[in-house]
């Protein structure tokens, strides 16, 4: 399968400006100055299809044409690596090992829509993937990429690095807005869009690491190239992290629409211990819905997943085996979401705290008549009721869970204990 | 004065590539929290008065940002990954073996004010897991061999640098190398 992102994934060197222009490297950002006004950058980008890769699949080129073209304020790219959704950590990759790509990607973005500074908001554990950028910012300031007129371009860009400090809400684009003006990382309220009212009040474009990695070898080879790989609605090439039982964890490229059960089985070498059947597999993140061991053919794909019954997301596959109890599933992903809720808007505060101490108890053999009910009953006060995605990413999972394993919930009330005992070894 | 003129250089560089002077006040606490280790009140109102905002300002945001201990720890935090990726291949067993290695609970200093054990959410290492974080280094891909020999690696560290300089362990897997890795 062709690899785009990660052509050059192994090479040792990749990360040096040298090797990425030997490379091919910052021959896209020379053609779109050459060939292409800021418009026909948005309309290039608009017409390849491609769509975020942070986790909501929003076409890109949408996004910036939603920058307003006449307004008096600077315009800001944020440049979103705080890769935090468990299971995912594909843009650590791309930042340690190519990160000139992300970098050329920003520069492109950052013309179209006539940002003159750009913010790489990388999370404050990545120190080594945030030393990378940063060199490479450094080399490709010293080689003219940064700064004052690009190329004899004209055109004028400086990128700052910012890390963050261990909060995973700031990956929710407003949140992220937050913290990098010095706040605590509390998401705020839409409308006014980014795009329209973002950082320091201006207008803002946030963009994950792959999306604008992806930029490069779209304006290389064309939209037809690129919209030659993957499907209609979903084109292009994408990094699926895979994690949990599998033979070979990893990081992997593939074209979007390929079967999942092709990641998890071909690439991934299969079950962990064959001995232990396959549960469920979360296919995009721990924010999105099981799918279960039936739906292993599901296309990799915005659409197909959805209509699979759970999202795409950030594109991390972690496969559960049967050794797994769900409820312990289901306590692990809500002590994370409990953990990471802002506090800022009530539903999400206090319901995961609700769904918390609730799934712990049931977990202990604590559990009480009603408590799923009452779980289900929580989730519904939640989901849709938030200021951002947090609580319907915490209700996604704990619903789904619930959905298909409802009897291992039953029997840990009934019971007081697991059906099946988690213990994976060490 | 707790910050060294170096941190405070740092604070003011970075200070001055920002729009807004606000936005200095993570990479602030950043800074501070690498030269000391931990925040506290005391450093917040240095940082107040390097990018000129109320010590509210600063204070608050420190304590949302849970990366930055707010209580000294031992010379070793050791930062052991236990959301559901790493659980799947044996984080829960990991933490347990790390306990009784050490001889303490999790969130406890050993006696020596060696080794700080806690346990954190997702650190984006999933496809290498079970794994943990001591200061900027990934440890991944762990085994009981391998935690074994990474404490009495630090354990030798500490005593030859007499606590004065960071770890130069080697990660076993740092992830620039083989694309199994990745």
């Amino acid at each position: 399968m062709e690899q785009v992102l990660f052509k050059y994934i192994d090479d040792p060197e990749q990360h040096k400006i040298e090797r990425y222009i030997e490379n091919g490297g910052y021959q896209a950002l020379a053609k779109v100055f050459k060939d292409y006004k800021p418009n026909e950058v948005i309309d290039l980008v608009k017409s390849s299809g491609l769509r975020g890769r942070g986790g909501a699949g929003f076409p890109a080129g949408l996004k910036w044409s939603f920058v307003p073209k006449n307004s008096p304020k600077p315009k800001y790219l944020c440049c979103n690596a705080d890769e935090s959704e468990p299971g995912t950590c594909k843009d650590r990759v791309l930042m340690e090992r190519d990160p000139h790509m992300m970098l050329e990607g920003i520069i492109i973005c950052c013309y179209a829509i006539n940002a003159h500074h750009a913010f790489v908001y990388i999370r404050g554990e990545f120190v080594f993937p945030a030393k990378r950028v940063e060199e490479a910012v450094e080399a490709a300031y010293a080689k003219g990429y940064l700064g004052k007129n690009i190329m004899g371009s004209g055109f004028d860009l400086d990128i700052i690095v910012h890390t963050g400090g261990g909060a995973y809400i700031c990956g929710e684009e407003t949140a992220l807005l937050s913290s990098l003006e010095g706040d605590r990382g509390l998401s705020r309220i839409r409308p006014p869009f980014p795009a329209i009212s973002g950082l320091y009040d201006s207008p803002t474009v946030i963009n994950n690491v792959e999306t604008l990695a992806s930029l490069p070898s779209i304006f290389n080879n064309g939209v037809d190239w690129y919209r030659s790989h993957g499907t209609e609605k979903s084109p292009g090439t994408k990094v699926f992290s895979l994690s949990g039982n599998v033979k070979k964890p990893g990081n992997y490229e593939i074209e979007l629409g390929t079967p999942l059960s092709y990641v998890i089985n071909d690439l991934g070498g299969g079950m962990e211990d064959e001995q232990y059947k396959l549960k469920a597999i979360i296919p995009g993140g721990s924010s999105t819905p099981l799918l279960m061991p039936d739906q292993i053919d599901t296309p990799l794909d915005y659409e197909s997943i959805a209509e699979a019954g759970s999202m795409l997301g950030s594109g991390a596959i972690i496969v559960i085996d049967e050794r797994a109890c769900m409820v312990w599933v289901a306590m692990k992903l809500i002590n994370f979401y409990q953990h990471e809720s802002c506090g800022k808007c009530t539903p999400c505060r206090e319901g995961t705290a609700w769904l918390k101490q609730i799934i712990n108890r049931i977990e202990r053999g604590e559990g009480q008549n009603g408590d799923i009910d009452l779980i289900i009953d929580v989730c519904g006060n939640i989901m849709g009721r938030t200021i951002c995605p947090l609580g319907d990413a915490a209700v996604m999972p704990t619903e789904s869970i619930i959905k298909h394993f409802r009897h291992e919930f039953e029997y840990h009330i009934e019971h007081k204990k697991c059906q099946v005992k988690t213990d994976y070894p060490f | 004065m707790i910050l060294t003129t170096t941190t405070i250089d740092k604070i003011k560089t970075r200070m001055a590539r920002y729009p807004s002077h606000r936005s200095a006040i993570l990479p602030a606490l950043t800074e501070a929290y690498r030269q000391v280790g931990n925040l506290n009140p005391a450093i917040y109102k240095e940082i107040a008065k390097i990018i000129r905002v109320p010590y509210v300002e600063v204070a608050e945001a420190a304590s949302f940002y849970t990366m930055f201990p707010k209580n000294e720890t031992g010379r070793y935090l050791l930062q052991v990954c236990h959301n559901i990726s790493c659980s799947l291949r044996g984080a829960d067993n990991m933490l347990l073996y790390i306990q009784e290695k050490l001889g303490i609970k999790l969130g406890e200093t050993t006696k020596d004010n060696l080794f700080t054990l806690i346990s954190v959410e997702c650190l984006g290492g999933c496809s290498a897991a079970p794994m943990l974080q001591i200061d900027d280094t990934y440890y991944e891909n762990l085994t009981r061999e391998k935690i074994d020999s990474l404490i009495a690696d630090l354990r030798t560290n500490a005593a030859h640098k007499n606590q004065e300089a960071p770890s130069t362990a080697t990660p076993d897997s740092d992830s620039t190398d083989s694309k199994d890795d990745v």
